[in-house]
């Protein structure tokens, strides 16, 4: 039996590596790898819970979790496409105005 | 009584005339505009006879609406109209004179391109006249009093692309604030005396308390006193009518002397119960009256515009009603005001026919002749002048000579006002007979006469001054009608006789008491008012028509007096210096530079300048830079979950990660 603080720490170091990755990078897709990592060491957390009070909402919210980030996802990337078109960057430091 | 008397008719009509038309008018053929205008004041008369018939002896007939107007507490104040005998006699006089001048209109403004927005507000103007007569309480006679003073604006600026008469119509709306100020004051002291605003609460409350005078009752009597002289153009606030004579001529023989100047009369008899345990201010009432007329009168001999003639021979006469009233007599000034209405208005209308067929022409000194010219005009006229000027059996030698009896039965200080009283009939007599002289008798001056140093008043009156040489010409029946039935009521509108009229409207304006007199005094000062009359018109005829050299001479020998008569007094100039020039002073430095600028822009500044500091210290937190809002968070974050965890003391958190770990 793993302890639940292994599951725990591994998750709040990918929490973390999305965070760094999140404040560090420029470029916007790696940006956005960065908050997949964040949810995903979120979801791990929750699946770790789940397992160990053997309750079910923990797995049910990670599902719910996860369309969001396919949603996200989606819109997301959309938005990049359209932002690179409309700039030739995706320097999110040079990305800084709300108008073309 | 049961049976509703449609009172509520009376000003309704002429208000759908005004919505019809004053919406509409542009657009409809001028036939129907006139039907509509002519149609709202004869539905009212119609209204107003049949109440007449009907009520016979069961007046006061009150009509109040279901719902109340204003409920706040113990003050309780509805929609009632009263219709007694004193608001139908005002009823009658307003409406019937009312439509005879629609009907002189429709013939007067038939060219003029506002033909409609002018309808519009003549019925406009009737409909808050009929609102103030029938109030059964004194703010809604206020809402009437604004009402009429909003259409004389209106009406005098009638023509508002002439400066002066915009001018005219703001003066005539600021002098009457301040009137209107007074009657508010008054107003307030009645709600706080008698808790009601209602004529007839306030009458049976000071009848079961006949020990009650003076004092306060005397400060109300006053403060009303002050509106009425605003209203009715009395000393001090009189100045503002001879200038509303810029606009239309029909508007100044219905609003400016038939009917709106004399709402004060009309408040005073409608509140005479005030007045009457307030000797004082009753005083003051008649001083005002009496004061009023003989200035009025003097100013009147040597003005040359006719309606300033006119003009100032209202106010002279608004002063016998208040007169009237300052004696206790105010069904002799109600009557005074109904002979009034038919002879001045008649006058104002021949002198509108006379400027209409001289094409704008309103100098006397380029008048004259006329009676060959017009006919009808000239007799109407002829009437209307003998009428004002006290002949027996004319209607005004009826109504002037009960005034003047009843102030000379009133003590010493009635003796004084019944001498200014004859003084004045003899001014008017003169003057009036001047006007007849210069405009219809002698031969045509056109153009002739040269200026001697008069302001000369040669304003057109009419769009018709198209053709300068116009040639003269009678007008037509529109108008002379109304001129003919108005003569009709100069001639025997007295014959009533002031005591039926007095006995009449003794249950509304209280009794007319002349038990100190007697019938060969009655004739005598009759005799006396009829010699002033006769000395009035002979030596106008002396003047203008015997030896027509004789005014010039005469007003170079008294220059002095005559310059003082011309410009009157020099009041306005006066008013100007001592009232609106301070306040217009204090305006501009007080108000505009201090308050305005420095406080109120100041503050503005002041406001303005937090939040301009305000945003340029927020904007750094706003760089549009993704990275820092990341940044910001991620510390926003930090922050949480440090205080999280100090929360939930550390001690069980590393129970929790221990239990955990021991697994």
């Amino acid at each position: 039996m793993i302890p639940i603080s292994w599951y725990l720490l591994l998750s709040a170091a990918l929490f973390c590596l999305g965070v760094v990755g999140f404040l560090i990078k420029r470029n916007l897709i790696t940006v956005f790898m960065s908050i997949e990592l964040m949810l995903n060491g979120v979801n791990l957390s929750f699946v770790a819970f789940a397992h160990e009070w053997h309750l079910v909402k923990g797995q049910i919210f990670v599902f719910f979790v996860m369309v969001v980030a396919a949603a996200e996802a989606a819109v997301g990337l959309a938005i990049i496409i359209a932002v690179f078109r409309a700039r030739s960057t995706l320097a999110v430091d040079r990305i800084d105005l709300m108008k073309l | 009584m049961n049976e509703s008397l449609h009172l509520w008719l009376i000003p309704l009509l002429p208000f759908a005339g005004f919505l019809i038309n004053g919406i509409l008018g542009r657009r409809l053929p001028k036939s129907l505009v006139t039907t509509v205008a002519l149609l709202a004041p004869l539905g009212s008369f119609g209204v107003v006879l049949n109440a007449a018939m009907a009520s016979g002896a069961a007046l006061p007939h009150i009509e109040a609406f279901r719902h109340s107007w204003i409920n706040a507490g113990a003050l309780h104040i509805d929609y009632s109209f009263v219709l007694d005998q004193l608001s139908l006699v005002m009823l009658l006089v307003v409406t019937g004179v009312g439509f005879l001048i629609h009907i002189y209109s429709a013939g007067y403004m038939a060219h003029d391109e506002g033909y409609a927005r002018y309808f519009s507000y003549l019925n406009l103007f009737l409909f808050f006249m009929t609102v103030l007569v029938l109030a059964g309480n004194a703010l809604l006679m206020f809402v009437g009093w604004e009402g009429v003073g909003l259409a004389s604006y209106l009406l005098i600026g009638f023509w508002f692309q002439k400066p002066s008469a915009a001018n005219a119509g703001m003066k005539a709306f600021v002098v009457n604030r301040i009137g209107d100020f007074g009657f508010l004051i008054g107003m307030f002291l009645l709600l706080g005396t008698f808790g009601t605003l209602s004529f007839n609460v306030i009458a049976a409350e000071l009848a079961v308390k006949p020990a009650w005078t003076g004092g306060l009752l005397t400060a109300i009597a006053l403060c009303l006193l002050i509106g009425a002289t605003g209203k009715s153009a009395q000393l001090p606030l009189y100045v503002w009518l001879p200038d509303a004579m810029e606009g239309p001529t029909p508007v100044s023989a219905l609003i400016h002397a038939a009917t709106m100047v004399t709402a004060g009369v009309y408040m005073i008899a409608r509140t005479h119960f005030l007045f009457d345990r307030s000797p004082f201010a009753l005083l003051i009432v008649a001083t005002v009256g009496a004061v009023t007329a003989i200035f009025a009168a003097t100013i009147a001999l040597v003005q040359t515009d006719i309606k300033r003639v006119l003009a100032y021979s209202t106010v002279s006469q608004l002063g016998y009603m208040f007169l009237g009233c300052g004696v206790a007599a105010y069904s002799a000034g109600i009557f005074h005001l109904m002979t009034h209405a038919f002879f001045k208005a008649l006058l104002f209308l021949g002198a509108g026919s006379v400027i209409h067929g001289l094409g704008g022409e309103q100098d006397l000194r380029k008048m004259g002749g006329l009676r060959h010219h017009m006919p009808i005009t000239f007799w109407t006229m002829t009437v209307a002048v003998f009428t004002i000027a006290g002949f027996p059996p004319l209607a005004a030698f009826f109504s002037k000579d009960a005034i003047l009896y009843a102030a000379f039965l009133q003590g010493t200080s009635g003796k004084i006002f019944w001498f200014i009283g004859l003084v004045t009939a003899l001014l008017t007599s003169f003057y009036m007979f001047r006007l007849w002289y210069l405009t219809f008798l002698g031969e045509r001056r056109a153009g002739g006469l040269e200026d001697h140093g008069a302001p000369v008043h040669a304003r057109s009156d009419t769009k018709l001054v198209l053709e300068s040489e116009h040639p003269v010409h009678e007008s037509p029946w529109s108008m002379l009608g109304p001129l003919v039935i108005l003569a009709v009521l100069s001639i025997g509108g007295g014959w009533i006789g002031i005591e039926r009229f007095a006995s009449y409207l003794a249950p509304s304006a209280g009794p007319l008491s002349v038990e100190a007199g007697s019938a060969s005094l009655e004739w005598t000062l009759a005799g006396l008012a009829v010699v002033a009359a006769l000395l009035g018109w002979f030596i106008a005829h002396r003047m203008y028509s015997a030896r027509p050299e004789t005014p010039e001479r005469l007003a170079a020998s008294m220059s002095g007096s005559y310059k003082l008569l011309l410009h009157k007094y020099w009041i306005d100039e006066l008013y100007g210096a001592v009232i609106v020039k301070p306040i217009l002073a204090t305006s501009r430095f007080v108000l505009e530079w201090i308050v305005d600028v420095a406080i109120l822009g100041g503050a503005a500044w002041l406001l303005g300048g937090i939040a301009t500091l305000g945003g340029a210290i927020l904007q750094r937190w706003q760089s549009g830079n993704l990275r820092s809002y990341a940044a910001w968070l991620t510390a926003g974050a930090a922050v949480v979950l440090l205080y999280v965890l100090w929360a939930y003391s550390p001690a069980s958190l590393s129970a929790f990660f221990n239990h955990g770990a021991g697994h």
